[in-house]
């Protein structure tokens, strides 16, 4: 009991802490927010690509269509579970499970906050992209086991593809890890490290020996549409042209696994962009805007945030037409505002506030990558794979060469005048 | 030879090693699959992503309409025109009418060949919206495919207040109309032609500028204006290749004469020509329109004809400009009310032949880009 309430006054992570009830309890959290985060996902790009394609999405279930998500993952689950005759029947099985594990695996280190991360490694960002890219593994087990052409193919263009990305997008996280040890003279992999690191530094990686961060920043979003297979990327399940690419034979419960490792790995890749050039869970503007006020004021903003949701709610609810029909509806809606201002309340409380500011800057910036990812499915035509490949090799890697070339030298250059100065 | 040597060919590669278990990939691509636009199957010989030869199957929406044509009288057999080329219903059936009314040698009134021009040019832009929406869409775009929809709708409502359908319309008769323009008719043409160009524009912007779009579409799919004319090629895809041919200028029909517009050509013959010739015809189409519309004369809509139509014995074939190409009717009557032999030219069907040689050496990606630069529609290719 006593080590249980201890953590709560604790510096560090529970994984650093050693304190198991804690870890487990993190984790729980975790899964939960990430799936809960899938879901929100799934209406949000619905909705976003309706929006920008003169429709308006989802409207029936759910206010708004909130509740379309779980109504559709209650349809997959319910779906009669196929496999094909002649598929690898454990491979089959196993490639759904490979793909979902290693996406939900690689959040084991991100920091939503300092103390907000079930553990902290010396080596986090080397176990993230370690951990994330083995779920190519899965898709090419899919394409192999369904026995069919398109999977196959799907997963063959699939294996190619993260394996070249993946270079590119290493390298820029070399340049970024290089950053790290400017003001120490030590430079760190580990997650909560490089956040770290950037609080001391006084900048985002992003801004830092301008502009050598940002392209870092560029190349990684680029090489990370391309790792997720997300549009205009999205060969391996080109549905044009391979009907579904490696998801092809899937379906119900299977094919919402690799739906829920998609949208994951969208997630993580999202939070190593944001740890590593983005600062993590630090605010935004913390030299400009600093000071104990400023403070005080951004710590405000989350519950803040929540409230003006609540208050969207209201807003609609009260521009329901009172029919019968859209009762259920203004209801849910209404009920649905009166949590989220509930939320709100909670999050403004002393207390509560300073610890899950963290969490909501971190989340803010992942969502920033997720809109990204959204708006570039809406806008762009799709890579033949030829193209995609030159791009990679020939355009993305050796710029993020020459990134991690600039940041070293910038860097050198910098201690010697540090040294001379002194 | 070296075993790490790179191979130029497959057949390189399976002489060099005649132990080497190794096949071309036979990927079966329809006639269920997203981008066939319709029901077409086509048997895909692959090494790796690249393309060896295919081969179309078709057949799989064959309604036998020519043959439905001998059991049906004239006035009967017009609606099923429409069911050939369902994105542009109203062309179909100007030239049937056209074709019969030349069997029968009768004279049409003005209003109604004008009434007709604004028509058939509406559809060759709802054809046109519905190829650029679904040609987009194959190469990975998905946005402008609801823009083309939406906009659509506006020239389907037309043809809705017009003649009571939107798609199959049925919209002329033998001898002319059998509608006059509704109340309004003129104003909302108008007001259509005033809205569209500048949504053209927005797809220009859209699509146009995009640098994977002219990666995709620049050099894929190329054919040669000899190659065009020898497989019989027409439409877009023969002016993209730069022949200046289009049978509203070259035989104008319908009082095409009386019209100021150009013909808009490509140079090197790949998607992205066929792609601007087509927006550029949409945009002379709103001209046609526009000056058909400020021009359409009074008087009546419809000529003599008799009841019971029974062309005197002997043939015609007549050829009009579709919007996919030029769609021939070759008609033979033996004098009775029932056609002998009703021959469809579809420019679709003549048109796919051109597939394998165009993707020949492409990706699996190019072959699906091509289909939709071809904009066929099965309806027509299988009859």
């Amino acid at each position: 009991m006593n080590s249980i309430l201890g953590y709560l006054h604790s510096n560090v992570t529970p994984g650093e802490a050693g304190n198991l009830f804690w870890v487990a309890v993190y984790v729980l959290l975790v899964f939960a927010g990430v799936s809960f985060g899938v879901m929100f996902m799934n209406w949000f790009e619905r909705k976003v690509m309706a929006h920008m394609q003169v429709r308006v999405g989802p409207m029936r279930v759910g206010p708004h269509g909130l509740l379309q998500p779980i109504a559709d993952a209650l349809k997959l689950i319910i779906k009669e579970d196929l496999m094909p005759a002649n598929a690898d029947k454990i491979v089959f099985w196993f490639a759904p499970v490979c793909v979902v594990m290693t996406a939900f695996c690689s959040f084991i280190v991100v920091p939503f906050g300092r103390t907000h991360a079930i553990t902290d490694m010396n080596i986090g960002v080397l176990f993230m992209l370690g951990v994330s890219s083995l779920g190519v593994l899965g898709v090419i087990m899919a394409g192999w086991a369904s026995n069919s052409h398109y999977p196959l193919m799907g997963s063959l263009r699939s294996g190619a593809q993260m394996v070249s990305y993946e270079v590119a997008m290493c390298m820029t996280v070399v340049s970024a890890v290089m950053m790290t040890s400017m003001a120490t003279g030590t430079g760190t992999m580990s997650m909560i490290g490089i956040v770290q690191a950037q609080l001391q530094q006084h900048t985002w990686f992003a801004f830092s020996f301008f502009p050598v961060g940002f392209t870092a920043l560029g190349v990684f979003a680029i090489a990370m549409v391309a790792e997720t297979n997300r549009a205009p990327f999205d060969l391996p399940e080109a549905e044009s042209e391979l009907v579904a690419g490696f998801l092809t034979e899937y379906s119900g419960f299977r094919w919402s696994l690799f739906f829920l490792a998609e949208y994951t790995g969208m997630m993580a890749v999202s939070s190593i962009a944001t740890t590593l050039w983005l600062g993590g869970w630090l605010r935004p503007f913390p030299n400009w805007l600093g000071g104990r006020n400023w403070d005080l004021a951004f710590s405000l903003v989350p519950g803040l945030t929540f409230l003006l949701l609540a208050s969207f709610c209201f807003f609609f609810y009260n521009r329901m037409p009172r029919i019968r029909a859209m009762r259920a509806n203004a209801i849910g809606l209404a009920a649905f505002g009166a949590v989220i201002a509930i939320v709100g309340i909670v999050l403004l409380l002393p207390g509560v506030r300073e610890r899950i500011q963290d969490i909501y800057w971190f989340t803010l910036k992942v969502g920033f990558f997720m809109y990204l990812y959204v708006w570039g499915r809406t806008t762009f035509p799709r890579y033949r794979f030829d193209q995609l490949m030159s791009i990679g090799w020939k355009v993305l890697f050796p710029i993020s060469l020459a990134v991690v070339i600039l940041t070293a030298l910038i860097g050198v250059r910098q201690e010697l005048f540090a040294l001379v100065w002194r | 030879m070296s075993d790490n040597q790179f191979y130029e060919s497959f057949e390189e590669l399976q002489q060099s090693h005649p132990d080497l278990d190794s096949k071309e990939l036979v990927l079966n691509m329809g006639p269920q699959h997203p981008s066939t636009h319709g029901v077409l199957r086509i048997i895909l010989k692959l090494d790796g992503e690249k393309v060896n030869g295919l081969e179309c199957v078709i057949g799989y929406l064959h309604r036998g309409i020519e043959k439905i044509a001998e059991s049906r009288t004239w006035t009967q057999f017009a609606p099923f025109v429409d069911r050939l080329d369902y994105t542009a219903a109203v062309a179909n059936n100007l030239g049937y009418c056209l074709t019969v009314e030349k069997l029968l040698g009768v004279e049409v009134p003005k209003r109604a060949q004008y009434i007709r021009v604004i028509l058939t040019e509406l559809a060759r832009l709802a054809s046109h919206q519905v190829w650029l929406g679904t040609h987009v869409l194959d190469i990975g775009a998905v946005t402008p495919l609801f823009y083309a929809f939406r906009d659509r709708e506006t020239i389907l409502n037309v043809f809705e207040k017009y003649c009571g359908a939107r798609l199959t319309t049925h919209s002329f008769r033998i001898g002319g109309c059998r509608w006059d323009a509704y109340e309004g008719f003129s104003s909302e043409v108008l007001r259509i032609c005033d809205d569209l160009l500048p949504k053209i524009d927005e797809y220009k912007n859209l699509i146009t500028g995009n640098r994977i779009w002219l990666q995709r579409t620049k050099n894929v799919g190329c054919i040669s204006a000899e190659d065009c004319l020898s497989f019989g090629i027409t439409g877009p895809v023969l002016r993209g290749s730069g022949v200046a041919w289009d049978l509203r200028k070259a035989q104008p029909y319908s009082s095409y004469e009386d019209f100021e517009f150009d013909v808009p050509i490509g140079s090197a013959g790949d998607t992205f020509d066929r792609y601007v010739v087509r927006v550029e015809e949409m945009r002379q189409s709103i001209r046609i329109i526009r000056q058909a519309v400020e021009g359409l004369p009074e008087g009546p809509i419809i000529a003599r004809v008799p009841k019971v139509i029974k062309p005197p014995v002997g043939e015609v074939y007549l050829s009009t400009e579709a919007p996919k190409g030029e769609l021939g009717y070759f008609m033979v009557s033996d004098g009775t009310p029932q056609p002998y032999r009703l021959r469809v030219r579809p420019p679709s069907f003549i048109n796919l032949q051109a597939l394998e040689k165009m993707s020949k050496g492409g990706l699996v990606a190019d072959v699906v880009a091509i289909i939709g630069t071809l904009d066929i529609v099965l309806g027509e290719v299988d009859r």
